[in-house]
């Protein structure tokens, strides 16, 4: 069967003002698959995974230069709004940060300010199963999201970015402040989102790329302190048999 | 790094060190104490000087006997037979000028027997005492009264009544209230608010929200702070030569069809308070925008939000309280400002209540000012009877902003 690539990326750096943050990036992320990037603190992967759905916008001075494609169509290019971005491309970020509303406009704010004009209740009780936390909240959508867990508000934010009917989900550090047991849920989850969606997850936790992803790419700095994927391959492969010495030394625990 | 164990102190050493950590805490704990005593004191003797002044014995003569008038008692007259005494007794064109402010035939039974005391029977105030004085020398107080004034008598009053607040002015004190002040107070108030919220929270949002950070931005931000530090006669002054000269067909209300006035009007006065607490407002609901956490925004943008809906729907929402602190803030500087009111033209003897924005006004700070500056001595009562009204209005308004604060915080 022929691949079929949600995002190709060539030649794309981030840069901060002169500083250039991550650099010359090119990778092909295939649809409907989990690809996780990984690598030390501070190597650009959540500078990298924000590129991707034009949240770096927000930061004073931050630029790109290369390509960055969404099935063939330039992300940055002249004629693309970036709201247009974020809305094909949702994000969960590494804190849960429910919007201090009720579980039910939590899911449904994003749908309506998009001008949803379908059936709202059906909207967010499929949200919410999609999520896997229907059964959890069925009875108390008026209450305060707050009132939810850490792993219960983290599935809310997932709920309410698929709410919108994004094609890609990007994830930063989406278990980093959470349990293990609800860590796994969300791993759990992950399984059952990529049938419909294409994700996208930056994590710290090696174990966690390798139980959930197929595919990994690996970030290093180099001596001018930029980021950069020094190898991007099947996540069988690089925690296997690592084309790279640097990748094989962060994987089995040697530094990093 | 073992031996660097031997350059802490350890048994009778440590304890006397911690005993010395110790001294030094309570020390600086017994300065903050101290000062939060001292201001405790100073607003102890600011509210006990303002409350001595408004209670105390006065002693007063009439100058012609109620009876040369009538042989009812006077508290049993009624409005028919008070009306007939005034039109029998005032010239007829003091009875005239009474009417044509407010029919005389509508006038309530108070009103006109304060009337009839104050034009007919005419109190003479002989002295006034502050309460503490009546309080603890009223023996010599009636002793000196008796020998001096054997005619006067000696009464202890409050100077703060119900009648105080509802009455307008009068060149008597006795008979003085501060109802065309406290409303003029409120219109002030009002209109400053009216104007500076709306346009201090955009600005805010706009600095905020929107604005790159540049050195325009940096001298604009600069000069806001700086703004909130000018002293308030200048912007009297602006105030006088922008919104009473300049805009005068509009702050006069020439354009509205009003032309019995000039531009010295409570809508000129409101508009130079606003400016004044403009730079207050903007200031505090900047702070406010800014507590506003940043993961609420990217939540928001991450749902495919524009700025304007993440603004309007969270931002703002979530930083309302902190505003409207500022506002309150904000409220209390516009209600004691006096020194722009003065520039700006506020009248120093009115009793016409303000009904519209065009009207001529007075404000409670001016009143209060007007007052102490007389030389008698039931003159400095008043005023201090109208400070205590002053601080009553400005805890009622807080209290009203601050429910409205807790009404929209609502916590999730």
């Amino acid at each position: 069967m022929e691949k079929i690539y949600a995002i190709e990326t060539s030649n794309l750096s981030i840069h901060y003002g002169n500083f250039t943050a991550v650099k010359e990036v090119a990778m092909k992320v295939e649809k409907q698959k989990i690809t996780a990037i990984i690598g030390p603190s501070g190597c650009g992967k959540s500078t990298l995974l924000r590129a991707f759905n034009r949240m770096n916008d927000f930061v004073p001075g931050c630029h790109i230069t290369g390509e960055l494609l969404l099935h063939g169509q330039n992300l940055y290019g002249k004629d693309i709004d970036p709201v247009e971005v974020r809305r094909k491309i949702g994000m969960v970020f590494q804190k849960p940060n429910p919007f201090p509303k009720s579980i039910y406009d939590n899911i449904s704010w994003g749908a309506k300010i998009n001008g949803f004009k379908g059936n709202m209740n059906e909207l967010v009780e499929q949200s919410l199963r999609g999520a896997a936390l229907w059964d959890e909240v069925k009875d108390k959508l008026q209450q305060s999201a707050y009132a939810l867990s850490g792993g219960q508000q983290q599935r809310l934010c997932i709920a309410r970015t698929i709410a919108i009917q994004p094609e890609i989900i990007l994830m930063d550090e989406p278990a980093s402040a959470l349990d293990p047991i609800s860590t796994l849920r969300i791993e759990e989850l992950m399984q059952e989102l990529k049938k419909n969606y294409t994700i996208l997850i930056v994590t710290h936790n090696m174990q966690q790329a390798a139980r959930v992803s197929d595919y990994t790419a690996m970030m290093m700095i180099d001596d001018q302190r930029s980021g950069g994927v020094i190898e991007f391959d099947d996540t069988k492969k690089i925690f296997t048999r690592p084309g790279d010495k640097r990748t094989e030394d962060y994987v089995t625990g040697r530094f990093g | 790094m073992n031996q660097q164990k031997d350059y802490f102190p350890e048994g009778d050493a440590f304890y006397a060190s911690l005993r010395s950590r110790y001294r030094a805490a309570g020390i600086w704990q017994f300065i903050f104490l101290s000062a939060l005593l001292a201001a405790i004191i100073a607003l102890t003797a600011l509210l006990y000087n303002v409350v001595d002044g408004a209670f105390g014995y006065i002693a007063y003569e009439y100058k012609k006997s109620p009876t040369e008038f009538t042989s009812t008692p006077i508290n049993e007259l009624t409005q028919e037979e008070l009306l007939v005494i005034l039109k029998d007794n005032l010239s007829a064109g003091a009875y005239k000028k009474l009417d044509t402010e407010q029919k005389m035939e509508t006038r309530s039974q108070s009103d006109l027997l304060s009337l009839f005391m104050e034009r007919l029977v005419r109190i003479d105030t002989k002295g006034t005492w502050s309460m503490t004085e009546s309080l603890t020398r009223g023996a010599e107080i009636q002793a000196e009264v008796a020998e001096k004034y054997p005619k006067a008598t000696l009464e202890f009053r409050s100077w703060l009544t119900p009648q105080f607040l509802v009455t307008p002015m009068s060149s008597r004190a006795e008979f003085a209230g501060v109802r065309t002040a406290i409303l003029g107070s409120l219109w002030l108030v009002g209109i400053a608010i009216l104007f500076a919220l709306p346009i201090g929270t955009g600005a805010a949002i706009y600095l905020q929200e929107y604005a790159p950070k540049n050195w325009l931005t940096n001298i604009i931000q600069t000069n806001i702070n700086n703004l909130a530090g000018v002293p308030s006669i200048v912007y009297g002054m602006l105030g006088l030569a922008v919104f009473v000269r300049v805009l005068e067909t509009f702050t006069s209300g020439a354009m509205f069809g009003v032309t019995d006035s000039n531009g010295r009007t409570v809508l000129s006065a409101g508009l130079t308070m606003g400016i004044l607490v403009l730079p207050l407002i903007i200031i505090n609901a900047q702070e406010a925008i800014k507590a506003v956490p940043d993961s609420l925004r990217q939540a928001a943008y991450g749902v495919g939000a524009t700025r304007w809906q993440t603004v309007w729907h969270h931002v703002l929402p979530n930083a309302l309280p902190g505003i409207l602190t500022g506002s309150i803030l904000a409220l209390s500087r516009a209600l004691g400002e006096t020194a722009p009111l003065i520039v700006v033209g506020a009248s120093t003897f009115i009793s016409l209540d303000p009904s519209s924005p065009f009207s001529k006004f007075t404000a409670l700070p001016i009143q209060i000012y007007q007052w102490t500056t007389r030389a008698q001595s039931e003159f400095h009562a008043i005023a201090a009877g109208a400070i205590i009204v002053l601080l009553a209005l400005l805890l009622t308004l807080n209290a009203t902003a601050i429910m409205l604060r807790n009404r929209f915080q609502k916590r999730w």
